[in-house]
């Protein structure tokens, strides 16, 4: 039986679709030419004018925006609208140097939040719903976006933010939750946490979990459904665009539908730019039909994915996403938190290391580990042992505050960090995620 | 008048031991004394031998390695005679970080090796206390 917050358009034909996508993109083009000259620029560079755009087959003319883009217009140059319109900023998790800003109206915060109330709804989410927050409140958009989504579906809405397992665990027992909003590590660990004070499956009232913002697996999702009774829904999204809920799974759990009334889905060739067929594998790249305050057009997610427009038995018609496959650039998303290995050496030129480091990431009982093996040059070697371990301890400071997580660090011997074809390997994920 | 330590840096992992002590066995360098401090990831092996420019020639290619002033001090075989050392730094202020000793065929009694805060020190106080303190001459005549 499917359920839904929105049936006129989350079911709607797909020619209702096409037509309120022509619309709004038609009007959201002259608008962002109108009003963000960082844009105007990249489109006259392009040579093309909001009348080239005049349905949404003309997207793929459009420029794209990077991550870049993003970094050098920080932090009002890509603002659609006067900052009095403004009521509300989100940012990306604890890095510094990538730090996105997006900027929200009240339109904006609605239509976000009805995206989750989406999502909650098609987890089987009603009024008479108990739903634990658990993602963190803040600047990450997690907790906010589904906060907003509990409410407008109703659910009595406990904003437990992450972390305090034992009071999580409380809360969930004394108010009966029904619904679970976190990172998929985190449940996994809430659900271990739970067996180990020997509750069993049946003994909590939940009955869905809404999954989100770091990568997992289908072993991982059948592992939580069986510790904690539950179905499990994984949900999408990404503060350039507006956090989680730009797309969500349905009881069928065969990828996530795109909000695609608010969010326009396109997957391009990461090499040539070039715009591939439906079912091709490649990077997806959305463009804000209707935001206000962050209207990016065309932004470029990295994250490899497919799209497919199969019908969907749950009866809604929105195109559908898989699982992110990987990345087109080097991110990882380490405890749900966006970690470029650019930060990590920028770390350790800055407390005057050689620039030879591993990055080792690893999943341990659910949880990511992060090492980090740096060469020691003989000028840092002390042969006094606990000058050395303040290195360590010193180095995995400086790497926490620029990162946000924490990282533990390994001094090694010069030249034993491994080489293949004279260019260090940087990164081994150790993680079977797909 | 202080004489030289080498302290090599090693992976706490299989193979590393011995990968260091090759290198200077294969140089052909004895060693008189040695120490390990070892920690969860890593160690560093101290050692004192008769030739450290060679030594240290020889294992930078391998290892990270460096050369350190300590202290090598001759104790008497009796009780008390490192509490009489130690004493005697105390009283002058000066910090150990570690010791460690080792004897010799030579000898009557046995040495001890300090890491000190403050080398030339650490030796003017102990000669004025009737310590023998050891030059680099005296420890390859060892």
């Amino acid at each position: 039986m499917a359920n839904y917050y929105q049936p006129e358009i989350e079911c709607a034909s797909r020619e209702e679709i096409v037509r309120i996508q022509n619309e709004k993109l038609v009007k959201q083009v002259r608008h962002v030419y109108d009003n963000v000259p960082y844009y105007r620029h990249l489109m006259e560079e392009k040579g093309v004018t909001p009348d080239d755009i005049r349905s949404i087959d003309d997207i793929h003319k459009l420029p794209f925006l990077t991550k870049a883009d993003l970094r050098e217009a920080y932090p009002y140059g890509l603002l659609g609208t006067d900052l009095k319109n403004c009521v509300r900023i989100q940012s990306t998790s604890g890095t510094t140097g990538k730090r996105v800003v997006a900027f929200y109206t009240q339109k904006d915060i609605d239509l976000w939040e009805d995206c989750c109330a989406r999502a909650i709804v098609a987890a089987g989410g009603t009024n008479e719903d108990v739903c634990q927050v658990c993602y963190g409140y803040g600047l990450f958009t997690g907790g906010p976006g589904l906060n907003g989504g509990s409410h407008k579906v109703g659910c009595l809405t406990l904003p437990m933010s992450s972390g305090n397992t034992d009071r999580q665990i409380q809360f969930m027992m004394d108010l009966g939750s029904t619904i679970l909003c976190c990172t998929p590590s985190y449940a996994a660990f809430i659900a271990e946490t739970l067996a180990e004070k020997g509750y069993k499956p049946e003994d909590n009232k939940l009955k869905a979990g809404i999954f989100g913002a770091e990568p997992w697996t289908e072993e991982m999702r059948r592992d939580i459904e069986a510790k904690l009774g539950i179905k499990a829904y994984d949900i999408y999204g990404l503060t350039e665009t507006t956090g989680p809920g730009v797309s969500f799974e349905c009881e069928e759990q065969t990828g996530m539908h795109i909000n695609e009334d608010h969010f326009y889905a396109e997957i391009i060739d990461p090499e040539t730019g070039e715009v591939l067929p439906e079912g091709s594998k490649g990077e997806l790249v959305f463009t804000s039909l209707d935001k206000e305050g962050f209207p990016l057009l065309r932004y470029r997610t990295r994250d490899i994915c497919v799209l497919s427009r199969k019908k969907c038995s749950c009866g809604r018609t929105h195109v559908k996403m898989s699982k992110p496959m990987g990345r087109s650039d080097d991110m990882l998303i380490i405890r749900g938190v966006n970690v470029f290995p650019s930060q990590i050496e920028t770390v350790l030129l800055n407390e005057g290391y050689s620039p030879n480091y591993q990055i080792v990431v690893d999943r341990v009982n659910n949880t990511d580990t992060l090492d980090v093996y740096v060469e020691l040059t003989p000028d840092q070697f002390s042969d006094i042992i606990s000058e050395n371990q303040k290195k360590e301890k010193a180095l995995e400071g400086a790497i926490r505050t620029m990162l946000g997580i924490g990282a533990k660090v390994h001094l090694t011997d010069p030249k034993t960090i491994a080489r293949s074809e004279g260019k260090a390997v940087r990164v081994i994920d150790k993680r079977k995620l797909v | 008048m202080s004489v030289k330590q080498l302290s090599v840096f090693v992976e706490n992992k299989q193979g590393s031991l011995v990968k260091a002590l090759r290198a200077v066995s294969e140089a052909g360098l004895n060693i008189r004394a040695m120490s390990i401090a070892d920690t969860q990831d890593f160690g560093v092996i101290r050692l004192i031998v008769g030739d450290t420019e060679k030594a240290v020639a020889v294992l930078s290619d391998s290892c990270l390695v460096r050369a350190t002033d300590v202290v090598a001090a001759k104790m008497d075989d009796k009780a008390g005679a490192l509490c009489g050392i130690l004493s005697v730094l105390d009283d002058a202020a000066i910090n150990v970080e570690y010791m460690y000793a080792f004897t010799a065929p030579t000898a009557t009694g046995a040495y001890v090796v300090l890491r000190v805060s403050d080398v030339a020190e650490a030796e003017k106080a102990l000669t004025s206390g009737g310590i023998e303190v050891l030059d680099k001459e005296a420890i390859k005549g060892l």
